[in-house]
Formats: C-alpha cells, sequence, structure tokens
C-alpha cells in the first residue's frame, strides 16, 4: 500500500474512532472499550505468533497478570499510570521465562507448554484468596484519576482508551518497522538461516514473548479499570483462544490485523444481536467459512481482492524448501 | 607463513556406530579458495557442520585467527567474521531482496538497542545497494526473495553471506541446480568478490568444472578422511581420486 493512502486511512480510521462513540449508549461505548483493549491484547499475541512465530495459548493469563497487579496497587491507593507500569514490566519479566520453553519446543508441544501457564495462572488466581480474593475477585477497581480529565463516565474512558491504544500502536510500529521487526519475521520464515547471519535467536525469541506479553499485560490493566472488577474465569484459556482468533481472522503478522481481528470477535456478535437466538451460530459459520477461504485472514482477503486486478510477484511456493531447514 | 584464517584438527564426528568425520585437519591462508570434494556420503556437509557450529564434533577443534571457535553458536561465529551459504535455498522467502541484504547485515551494527531506536535500515541502505549492484541484482530490489528464480535465489543467498564483510565464507554446494549463464555469472562474481576484497573461501561442491575453475586448492574426502590434496590440476590427475568417485 502507498505510504500517503496508508496516512490518509490511518487518519480516516483515528477519526472515526473519536466520532463513532459521540451520542451512543452505555453499553455501546462498553463494547467499543473492549474492542480497543481486545486490540491491544491481539497487537502483542500478533508480535509473538505473527512477526516472530511462536505459538501461545497464555495471552490472557497475561492479562491477568497486568490486571491484579494494577488492581491490587490502585486499591492500595496507587495511582494507574503509577499501577501499570508495574504490571506491563511484571509481564515483561514473566513473559521472558515464558519464551525459555520456546527454545527446546516447537509448534504444538510450545502450544501446550503456554497453555499449561496459562491453566498454572489461573489456579494461582482461584486459589490464592489472601491475595486474589479466589473466585470472588476484586471489586471496586478505581479508574485513572487524570486531574480535570474525569474517567469515570464511559465517554471518558473510551477517549482515554483510545489513547493508549494509540500510544501502544506507534510503540509496535516502532518495533515491527525497527532492525528488530526484520530479525523476528527472520526468526519466523528461517531461524536456522537467520542464527547464521548473526541474528541471536535465542534472544530475539525471548524478546518476542516478552514484549507481546507486556501488550498482555496492559490490556489486562485497561480491563481492570473498564471493568472494575476482576475474578480468574476472566483470564482461563478460553480466552486466550479468543485473542489467538483474533489475530488469526484480522491476519497474522499484518500490522492492522489484531484492530479488524478484535472487531470481528468483539463488534460481530454484537452487530449480529438482531438474528436473537442465531447470532452465535451465524458468527461461528461466518468465522469457519472465512478461515477455510482466507487463512491469511481479513487483511489477507484484501490482499486477494487486489491480487486479482493487479499484478504483483508473490512468493513461489515450489522454491521454499529452504525455508523449511528446521 | 602466516596465520591460518581457517584451521580445522582432528575433527571427528560419529553417527550412532557411522564414522562421518575421522579426524580430518587443513588450514586455509588468507585470500585463498579451497575447494572441498568428495563423493556422496564422503562427510563434506558434516564437517562444514561442525565447523559452523551447526554440529557438536565428538574430538578435535576449529581456529579462526588463531582462536578456539569450537562449539561456538552460528551467531556468534558469524560475529567473529565468519559467513555461510547453505546447500538447500535458504533466503527469507517473505521479505524483498533488499531486505535480505540488509538482515543480513544488521547484527553487526551498533548495539541490540540502538537498532531498536535507530534507522529502520540500521544505516544499511549503501551498503545494501552496492551489494546488490556487485550480484547484478538491482532490477529485483524490491521483488519478494521467494519470487525469484533459483538461479537468483543462489545470488542472493550468496550476497546475504558477504554483506557484513566475513573474513572467511563456506559456501555449501553453491552451484547445486543453477543454470550454464547463472553458473557462470556466479563463479565470475565468486571470483571476483575474492580479488577485490581478499576474501577466503572453503566451497563444497559436486560441479568438478565449478571447483577446478574456481578453486586454487583442493581437497579430497572419501569415507571421512582426507585422501588428496593439491592444486586442481594435481587432483585432477590423480589416481586415489579417480578410484574414490568411480569406486574402484
Amino acid at each position: 500500500m502507498a505510504a500517503w493512502l496508508r496516512r490518509i486511512l490511518i487518519v480516516a480510521l483515528i477519526t472515526l474512532a473519536i466520532a463513532a462513540p459521540l451520542g451512543q449508549g452505555n453499553y455501546i461505548i462498553y463494547v467499543m472499550t473492549s474492542w480497543l483493549v481486545f486490540s491491544v491484547a491481539a497487537m502483542g499475541l500478533n508480535l509473538t505468533l505473527g512477526y516472530a512465530g511462536q505459538i501461545s495459548l497464555a495471552q490472557a493469563s497475561f492479562m491477568a497478570i497486568g490486571a491484579y497487579t494494577t488492581a491490587l496497587l490502585t486499591l492500595a491507593g496507587w495511582h494507574w499510570l503509577a499501577a501499570m507500569p508495574l504490571g506491563v514490566l511484571a509481564c515483561f519479566v514473566v513473559g521472558f521465562g515464558l519464551g525459555y520453553p520456546a527454545l527446546r519446543v516447537k509448534g504444538h508441544f510450545l502450544a501446550f507448554v503456554t497453555l499449561a501457564f496459562n491453566t498454572l495462572v489461573f489456579l494461582v488466581l482461584r486459589n490464592e484468596e489472601w491475595l486474589t480474593g479466589g473466585t470472588y475477585g476484586l471489586v471496586g477497581i478505581p479508574r485513572p484519576n487524570l486531574g480535570l480529565f474525569s474517567t469515570m463516565r464511559s465517554l471518558p474512558f473510551y477517549y482515554f482508551t483510545l489513547t493508549v491504544t494509540i500510544i501502544a500502536a506507534l510503540a509496535m510500529w516502532g518495533i515491527v518497522r525497527s532492525p528488530w521487526g526484520r530479525a523476528f519475521r527472520a526468526l519466523r520464515e528461517n531461524p536456522i538461516r537467520a542464527e547464521s547471519l548473526g541474528v541471536d535467536t535465542r534472544r530475539i525469541t525471548l524478546l518476542a514473548f516478552a514484549i507481546g506479553s507486556m501488550y498482555g499485560g496492559l490490556a489486562g490493566a485497561l480491563i481492570a479499570s473498564l471493568v472494575q472488577f476482576i475474578e480468574p474465569g476472566s483470564f482461563g484459556l478460553a480466552h486466550s483462544l479468543r485473542i489467538l482468533l483474533m489475530v488469526a481472522v484480522g491476519g497474522a503478522g499484518y500490522f492492522f490485523g489484531p484492530f479488524l481481528g478484535a472487531g470481528v470477535v468483539i463488534l460481530l456478535p454484537e452487530i449480529l444481536r438482531f438474528t436473537e437466538g442465531y447470532y452465535l451460530i451465524i458468527y461461528a459459520v461466518l468465522v469457519i467459512v472465512m478461515l477455510i477461504f482466507v487463512p491469511t485472514g481479513m487483511i489477507g482477503m484484501w490482499g486477494r481482492i487486489r491480487d486479482r486486478f493487479i499484478a504483483r510477484p508473490v512468493a513461489r511456493a515450489d522454491l521454499q524448501q529452504g525455508a523449511q531447514l528446521k | 607463513m602466516s596465520q591460518p584464517v581457517l584451521s580445522v584438527r582432528s575433527i571427528v564426528k560419529t553417527f550412532g556406530g557411522i564414522k562421518a568425520v575421522r579426524g580430518v585437519s587443513f588450514d586455509v591462508h588468507k585470500g585463498e579458495i579451497l575447494g572441498l570434494i568428495g563423493p556422496n556420503g564422503s562427510g563434506k556437509s558434516t564437517l562444514f557442520n561442525c565447523i559452523l557450529g551447526q554440529l557438536e564434533p565428538d574430538a578435535g577443534q576449529v581456529h579462526v585467527y588463531g582462536r578456539d571457535v569450537s562449539g561456538l553458536r552460528p551467531s556468534k561465529l558469524n560475529r567473529l567474521g565468519v559467513g555461510r551459504t547453505f546447500q538447500q535455498l535458504s533466503v527469507f522467502p517473505k521479505m524483498s531482496v533488499f531486505d535480505n541484504i540488509v538482515l543480513a547485515g544488521q547484527e553487526h551494527r551498533g548495539t541490540m538497542l540502538s537498532r531498536l531506536f535507530g534507522p529502520s535500515d540500521a544505516g544499511l541502505t549503501a551498503d545494501a545497494e552496492r551489494m546488490i549492484s556487485f550480484f547484478r541484482l538491482d532490477h529485483l530490489r524490491g521483488t519478494l526473495a521467494g519470487s525469484l528464480s533459483y538461479g537468483q535465489q543462489k545470488l542472493l543467498d550468496a550476497a546475504m553471506a558477504f554483506m557484513a564483510g566475513p573474513a572467511l565464507v563456506l559456501l555449501d554446494e553453491p552451484a547445486g541446480g543453477v543454470n550454464l549463464t547463472m553458473l557462470a555469472h556466479l563463479r565470475e562474481r565468486l571470483a571476483a568478490y575474492n580479488a577485490e576484497h581478499g576474501t577466503t573461501f572453503v566451497v563444497i561442491e559436486h560441479n568438478m568444472e565449478f571447483v577446478m575453475s574456481l578453486c586454487t586448492r583442493v581437497i579430497v574426502l572419501a569415507e571421512g578422511a582426507v585422501i588428496a590434496e593439491g592444486t586442481p590440476d594435481e587432483i585432477r590427475s590423480n589416481q586415489t581420486v579417480i578410484d574414490a568417485y568411480l569406486g574402484g
């Protein structure tokens, strides 16, 4: 996509995101805020999985670590802006540690390791009642107080979340455009060749997990303030799978994929509510059909339409054996 | 004689009960182009992988400019100035030719943090353009590497191995599957690079004409051991080598 067209689209999308909640009720604004929060979480998983090629089924557990750290600290009187970085830092450290198994196991085995980690975090949150409140969770989590700009009402909190999302997206843009981004893609496409060119694939793998987890932590810090109540069930395996679905539906390895994917997974069921009892069935069928016919996600769908009308070179499938070196 | 760029000492590697490499030793000096040939199963690729840290030898040492690099990870070896190509196509298919070349040099620029906060090309655009021009890939600069022909990918693979300005490059069957026109082009470019930069090459190859016309010295392996060593002309007329290839 041409740079000028991309800029125009970004400005149009931000304008739309600013204008869309105006005049809407609290529920619609809540759904839109959820879309932004899950876009942040999916952005992180997109780095780990889409760019660096490391499967993770534990993104919801990082949301949990970010959410509980922020909740506990804000309930203890800390400001959100002081508590959130600690939650994000905790996710960086834990994510870095979770990356170590990825140095030894790949593919399905790595998926099971991360799945086990998600379950472990869930059990800790449920069983350590003295700290987490157990199944009753934590209630009354305060929203950030920004002086003149109070986020207690839903619309200001939406704009606060939008601002945080834009900052997080800009940081992610900087990462994927930097030599680190190139190294992440090299890790995904051909780790042995990348290593032979001086890329420290061990460090890059760990960083892919750590940075992706940070975004999960940030999303957790936001959701704790959005809902003002958290409990372990909100961060179970099903939620990690949901975030994985967002990345797959939007387009793994594409910058705007997570926004589109989170849009489909969060917003589409709401749009389909007019079908009453059938909305989940229709939603599931739509997702299945899309993943069968366009496995590269919604951005891949746009690529298919474009390729039909504009001739451009594509990577040849018959000459890629080198990329499959293991 | 000056200190060798690469010194391989008594490398042994076994797989189960099979001795793939049996105490191979040799030196390679600055600017040399050493050919490593032998019939299939003679241990060439295993020896290569032991030198390059992809396999851990059971015994023996590898020295680069006198420094023991045995067991060093490939990325560290690369940062010490050792480049390589692979027998199979080994480019990054979904990146452009330009990005492939920049990637091949970026880890040699600055620190980890400067690569995060610095320019996206790691300050390598001019060097990358020069390398692309040297291998005459200018017209393919923005093309996805995966959409290139086999021969073009082989050229790109070689260009990537040279991007960081290595002192030593190990080329694993660079001529494999390349058509005659592209082969002549590849040989001419490798010879030109060697002449211009004095870079040392070690080449594994089955294409005898390619080896004999490019290399200054040839080592022949059979059943994991060195059976002959000499200039291309000496090797061509060596009866032991002829017997090994013909199964005599």
